[in-house]
């Protein structure tokens, strides 16, 4: 295919200008707090704010909760799924497809609707938030969980397990656990980088997040927004890094769609 | 007695150990329990509580009046009007130079490492999105950013002083595009990598040229997988919500953005109405769903 490569080359070109130019403007554009000098002086700015903090602190609060949440909910229903009931499959993996259909905004809308008012008033708690952060980790778990398991025979080691006696603790904690481990990371880098930055609903659910709180910064200030653009970009970075690194080799890891 | 029993397996080949009555009660289902109450309880029963609460008028009564109302408040349709030709611009605009990038990064004979860095990269771009990415784009384009400078400095012109803004829906258009195109390399690579060189080689030993190759063979299968990509792509710009307001605030009104208004306050004056354009959204979104399920279907009849 050597005669493409020219118009590859320009392809190539446009695409990395695409890539690198908004980076590279946010990166400048966030050392130009003092007039006529290159300094940190926004990163200085949005560090010295307590409330950065305070907020990002949530943020990690929010994601590890959701990470272990999603984890108690997925990993057993993807065991079970490829160990017993092989049926459940289709009606599992749509529902871990829902948030494509139901966007971040409409389920919040709908989160609202339903539990901010009596039987059942959720809207005090942190409650709604997680659990629209589970949902919203569903797919990149139950991708990362499940391609796990199909890479490893789970009806073959369970049984195994089972039959030289076994318990269900040993066979999860032993057998299944350590063979997922890449999997498993995989999903907690991808749910992790995803709750970090999530905006939508911190932001319509009135909790302190990272999100909401760079909404506000940007209102309010220059410069210091586009600094911790630079620090939220390097937080993606290196999740999703992370996951690729982990995941490489292993078969199906291709994203879906992130939250935006 | 274990002797008896030993003989016994011995005796059936040792494969049926397991005693009957024990697997008369499958305990199997408790495992998947907790993950269905989660969703009926965060998934379904919000989503079929805007649908239900879309047929309801504001004294609680059985009505059409919200879902006819979409199709005729001048507002709303706008909304939808604005939303769908975003979403359609930057699916139709990323699809083609993802397909292009993607192409030249499988096919275009470039080094490995570029081809690496780059998969990795649309991964994290495809992930970059919300706040972040509106503040990257306010630096790049807005009236300080360094691309306006950079024009100025070289042009002459002050863009902004003509009246370009970027604050609009071109604009907002450019932005999401930056999450919409690396997704479609992070699909089309792969299948890419998927046709199979057999292919193009049985296509030239039948006298087809390179246009015969594409035109016959390569785009026919890669066909669903590039509308089904391309679907996505729609809906992903069209539940965007969070990047469109941290760019422009209230300025473009798109579905998500009055949806959004619509829970900080009552801005529609009509909650139903609110349901009804929730439930818009999730028709619209279940079309999209359908379809990229089905292309995904036929993508798998020749690419794996």
């Amino acid at each position: 295919m050597r005669r493409v490569n020219i118009f590859a080359w320009i392809i190539l070109l446009l695409g990395v200008l695409y890539f690198f130019l908004p980076l590279f403007s946010t990166l400048e554009f966030s050392l130009r707090m003092v007039k006529g000098h290159y300094t940190f002086e926004a990163y200085r700015v949005a560090f010295e704010d307590p409330k950065f903090y305070q907020n990002f602190g949530y943020s990690l609060l929010w994601a590890v909760s959701t990470i272990i949440i999603s984890l108690l909910l997925v990993v057993p229903t993807a065991y079970w799924v490829h160990w017993r009931l092989q049926r459940l499959r289709p009606v599992v993996e749509f529902i871990t497809l829902m948030p494509f259909v139901v966007p971040a905004v409409v389920l919040t809308f709908g989160l609202i609707r339903l539990y901010g008012s009596p039987p059942l008033t959720l809207t005090g708690s942190p409650v709604l938030l997680i659990a629209g952060y589970v949902v919203l980790s569903f797919p990149y778990m139950f991708r990362s969980v499940d391609s796990g398991l199909r890479a490893i025979d789970v009806r073959t080691l369970t049984e195994a397990a089972l039959s030289m006696g076994a318990g269900w603790g040993t066979i999860i904690s032993k057998v299944i656990f350590p063979n997922l481990r890449v999997a498993i990371l995989s999903g907690v880098f991808l749910t992790f980088a995803i709750v970090m930055g999530e905006f939508t609903f911190a932001s319509l659910l009135a909790w302190p997040a990272f999100g909401p709180y760079m909404e506000e910064i940007g209102s309010m200030r220059a410069y210091t927004p586009q600094a911790l653009s630079v620090v939220s970009f390097l937080l993606t970075w290196a999740s999703i890094g992370l996951f690729q690194y982990i995941g490489r080799g292993a078969p199906g890891q291709e994203q879906v769609a992130g939250a935006h | 007695m274990s002797g008896a029993k030993t003989d016994r397996i011995n005796i059936e080949g040792g494969a049926q150990a397991a005693p009957p009555q024990r697997q008369k009660i499958d305990w199997g289902w408790l495992g998947v329990l907790p993950f269905f109450i989660f969703a009926i309880m965060f998934l379904f029963l919000p989503s079929a509580s805007i649908f239900i609460r879309s047929f309801e008028s504001n004294d609680g009564g059985f009505t059409f009046q919200n879902i006819l109302t979409l199709f005729q408040e001048r507002d709303i349709i706008n909304a939808y009007k604005t939303s769908l030709s975003i979403s359609l611009m930057t699916a139709i605009g990323g699809g083609i130079f993802g397909f292009l990038l993607a192409y030249s990064i499988i096919m275009g004979g470039l080094p490995r490492q570029i081809r690496t860095f780059l998969m990795t990269f649309s991964g994290v771009a495809s992930n970059f999105a919300g706040v972040p990415l509106a503040f990257a784009f306010v630096a790049t384009m807005g009236n300080a950013g360094l691309v306006t400078r950079w024009i100025e400095a070289i042009l002459k012109i002050d863009i902004h002083q003509a009246g370009f803004t970027i604050y609009n829906i071109g604009g907002l258009s450019i932005v999401y595009m930056y999450f919409q195109f690396p997704l479609m390399v992070l699909v089309m690579a792969p299948a890419l990598d998927g046709l199979r060189r057999e292919w193009k080689e049985a296509c030239e030993n039948l006298g087809g040229s390179e246009y015969h190759y594409w035109r016959y063979v390569a785009l026919p299968i890669l066909m669903p997988t590039l509308l089904g990509t391309m679907i996505l792509l729609f809906g992903n710009a069209f539940g965007a919500y969070a990047t469109a307001y941290a760019f422009t605030g209230s300025f473009i009104n798109l579905v998500t953005i009055v949806i959004g208004a619509q829970i900080q306050g009552d801005v529609l004056y009509n909650p139903g109405l609110g349901n009804a354009m929730a439930l818009g959204m999730i028709v619209i979104m279940s079309i999209v769903m359908m379809i990229y399920i089905q292309s995904q279907r036929r993508a798998a009849r020749w690419l794996r």
